[in-house]
């Protein structure tokens, strides 16, 4: 039979081991860098000559159709998304007004200062770097696909087709490239310069000169500047960024309610393991009531 | 006076046509299941970029985490409350309960991409995911269940080991084994107990934190920050429901007498409950002003006025009333609505609700997303058959015979 003091030893080891074991801090607690770099899309010059795409495919050894050649100038009318064998297309968006002039939208990982997808992943797998890059990281992925839930931009993508192994495909942001110095490699061959690499606070920086000096040219507003906390990649255009289905974001970062609801129900344990007092205490309570309530019987 | 029957293995043969139903689609599934491992996930479902989640993700693993939520709500009230009375309904929710994650798990390791690295979470820990307290919850309270199911099997076992041939000379050490592990279970189990009700009240609100961090891309009629208080709230008022709808179940397929008096006693107690849930369910459309979506006949708006108003609204006005409690068939309806209606919700907030910005096709659950769903509650009602054959876990009322001693689960703190 156990005793009352069985019971409040056992109890305060299971406390005790529980303690112990603190978790993490969230995502959206650590302050970006503030060097972290960044790339400043100008809608305005893209002229859609999609050489990025396959510079992109070459770069990470992704397989090539005719469809993603660079010679291809042709657009299929339904717009594509990134795939795990196009981490980056090219959409044409032609003008209302003026059909001979059509936008032209490069679309790849954003690379958000504060990822939903770090955030949401279940081992970890996905991390912000410092330098701005968020990257994948295949030994961890178990392949849940929370992350594709968890990103209002729509971007990871994986590969159902494969039984054994299949992974996360994104842009990386070239980290390979990057950490030796050099430019992303969509960066790199972009033959009209929409695509500028660099520090994101220059870039912002460079993005409000652009706007103050062309008025007639630029929108007000730099997307990525605050979208969703903010992301590495930056885009100025000639319109509205809706007109180019770009999401209409709020300013808090993406893992703000979850985290601060992770962080609450998990504030050192205390709420769990007070719940757990309660309940023992709760327990006890009754079972000396109903004691009394037999022996007054008897 | 106590006229509880203590529970025993039923007698009732194993196969019946209804079994050899549920054998063939259990079948059905396994094989598309084999296909999803040798093939993958693009296989079988209906998956893709856009619609990450599907079917398995919203039917098997929220829906039937919600499901089994008797085990922890029975618990709470046998136990922690220690009303004797209920402890007839506590052994069979258990099971449900057990095998309800056991499925649940099983589902999650065929919907990942990599299935071999189901216990990455173990040792990989993102405290920011709720989706890793998720996996981390319900891992430990499987473990927790298996715990508290034990002390059937050393009942069922006890002093009735008898090896044959060259393994009788195990039957002695077996023996003691069982009956240590008895007596520490007994000593012990309170902790174990308590620490099912914890963690079921962690990872059943959690997983309404899930879909939070999808913002937009979920329809405001759903996402709120109170999910997770809303999907605890509807996990606590389905724990009874569904121990009163399996209950009538089983006692209809082995033509046992539903146990009516213990039963109507846990109907009573759905309707506040329900009524909780419901308040926080229009307190938080109203205070969001989220009704104006309700002013169109989309899928959206037209499936949360289903879920609403079939699985709670009308069911709560059937708690509500004595008759309906009373009665086998009122209750089961009533039960049923209420299953339905968390069911309707969990479909609703997984699938539903999520909205990506670019969609290109609808989704829609493959075959072989149903089959599997299908062969997989299958398999569930078919080991809970053929368990309750093999331990004790029904306690059958038999006529003229008053049992001597009441029936006190073992490890309750005594």
């Amino acid at each position: 039979m156990a005793t009352r003091r069985d019971f409040l030893r056992t109890a305060c080891l299971a406390a005790a081991t529980a303690s112990v074991t603190d978790v993490a801090l969230g995502a959206s607690s650590k302050i970006p860098s503030a060097d972290r770099m960044g790339v400043l899309c100008d809608l305005t010059a893209c002229v859609g000559c999609r050489s990025c795409e396959a510079a992109c495919k070459k770069d990470h050894g992704l397989p090539t159709d005719s469809n993603s050649l660079a010679t291809n100038r042709s657009y299929p009318p339904e717009r594509r998304r990134p795939s795990p064998e196009s981490l980056t297309v090219v959409n044409e968006y032609k003008s209302l007004n003026d059909e001979s002039r059509p936008t032209y939208v490069k679309v790849q990982c954003m690379h958000c200062d504060y990822p939903a997808c770090e955030s949401a992943c279940i081992v970890g797998a996905i991390s912000k770097r410092e330098s701005g890059p968020v990257v994948w990281d295949g030994d961890k992925c178990i392949g849940c696909r929370y992350c594709m839930v968890a990103c209002p931009f729509q971007i990871p993508s994986f590969q159902y087709d494969t039984a054994l192994k299949p992974d996360i495909v994104k842009c990386d942001f070239c980290v390979h490239r990057t950490s030796a110095g050099r430019v992303p490699a969509c960066v790199e061959i972009c033959p009209v310069e929409a695509l500028t690499y660099g520090r994101r606070s220059a870039l912002i920086e460079v993005a409000r000169r652009k706007i103050e000096n062309y008025p007639d040219r630029y929108r007000n507003h730099i997307y990525g500047e605050f979208e969703a906390g903010g992301t590495s990649w930056l885009y100025l255009a000639n319109a509205d960024f809706k007109e180019f289905q770009f999401p209409d974001l709020k300013r808090d970062p993406m893992p703000g309610t979850t985290e601060s609801i992770q962080h609450g129900i998990f504030a050192y344990f205390v709420p769990p393991l007070s719940l757990y007092s309660l309940l023992g205490g709760l327990m006890w309570i009754t079972k000396k009531r109903k004691e009394a309530e037999e022996e007054m019987a008897e | 006076m106590n006229t509880l029957a203590a529970p025993g293995p039923l007698t009732k043969k194993f196969i019946t046509p209804g079994i050899i139903v549920l054998i063939l689609l259990a079948f059905n599934g396994l094989a598309f299941v084999l296909a999803r491992l040798l093939l993958g996930i693009g296989a079988v479902t209906n998956l893709s970029d856009q619609y990450p989640w599907g079917l398995w993700i919203g039917v098997d693993v929220a829906a039937g985490v919600a499901l089994a939520a008797g085990g922890f709500t029975s618990a709470a009230l046998g136990h922690v409350m220690h009303r004797e009375d209920y402890h007839a309904i506590v052994r069979p929710a258990l099971l449900t309960a057990m095998l309800g994650y056991t499925f649940v798990a099983l589902a999650v390791v065929i919907d990942i991409g990599r299935w071999y690295y189901v216990w990455h979470p173990l040792i990989m820990w993102n405290g920011s995911s709720p989706l890793f307290e998720v996996g981390m919850c319900v891992m430990i309270y499987a473990t927790v269940l298996y715990i508290e199911f034990l002390p059937i099997v050393t009942e069922r076992f006890m002093g009735r080991v008898h090896l044959k041939g060259i393994l009788s000379h195990l039957t002695k050490p077996l023996e003691s084994l069982l009956r240590t592990l008895d007596r520490t279970l007994a000593k012990t189990m309170f902790l174990f107990i308590i620490a099912g009700i914890v963690l079921s009240t962690l990872h059943q609100s959690s997983l309404g934190t899930l879909m939070i961090i999808a913002g937009p891309k979920m329809h405001p009629l759903w996402q709120t920050p109170i999910l997770p208080l809303l999907f605890l709230l509807s996990a606590v008022s389905v724990g009874f429901p569904m121990v009163i709808f399996e209950s009538l179940l089983a006692s209809r397929s082995f033509g046992l007498k539903p146990e009516m008096s213990i039963l109507s006693k846990l109907g009573t107690m759905v309707a506040p409950l329900l009524g909780i849930y419901l308040a926080f369910k229009v307190g938080d459309m109203v205070i969001r002003e989220t009704f104006v979506y309700l002013t169109k006949p989309t899928t959206e708006s037209v499936m949360f006025v289903l879920e609403v108003v079939l699985g709670v609204v009308i069911p709560l006005r059937m708690f509500l009333s004595r008759s309906v409690v009373r009665s086998p068939l009122g209750l089961f309806i009533a039960s049923s609505l209420v299953i339905l209606g968390v069911l309707l919700n969990r479909i609703n907030s997984f699938i539903v609700a999520y909205t990506p910005p670019y969609s290109f096709t609808a989704y829609f659950p493959s075959i072989g997303e149903i089959s599997v769903t299908i062969g997989f509650v299958s398999l569930l009602i078919l080991a809970y058959r053929l368990l309750v054959k093999v331990f004790p876990i029904i306690s059958v009322q038999q006529k003229h015979v008053t049992p001597s001693t009441k029936y006190s689960i073992r490890g309750s703190m005594k």
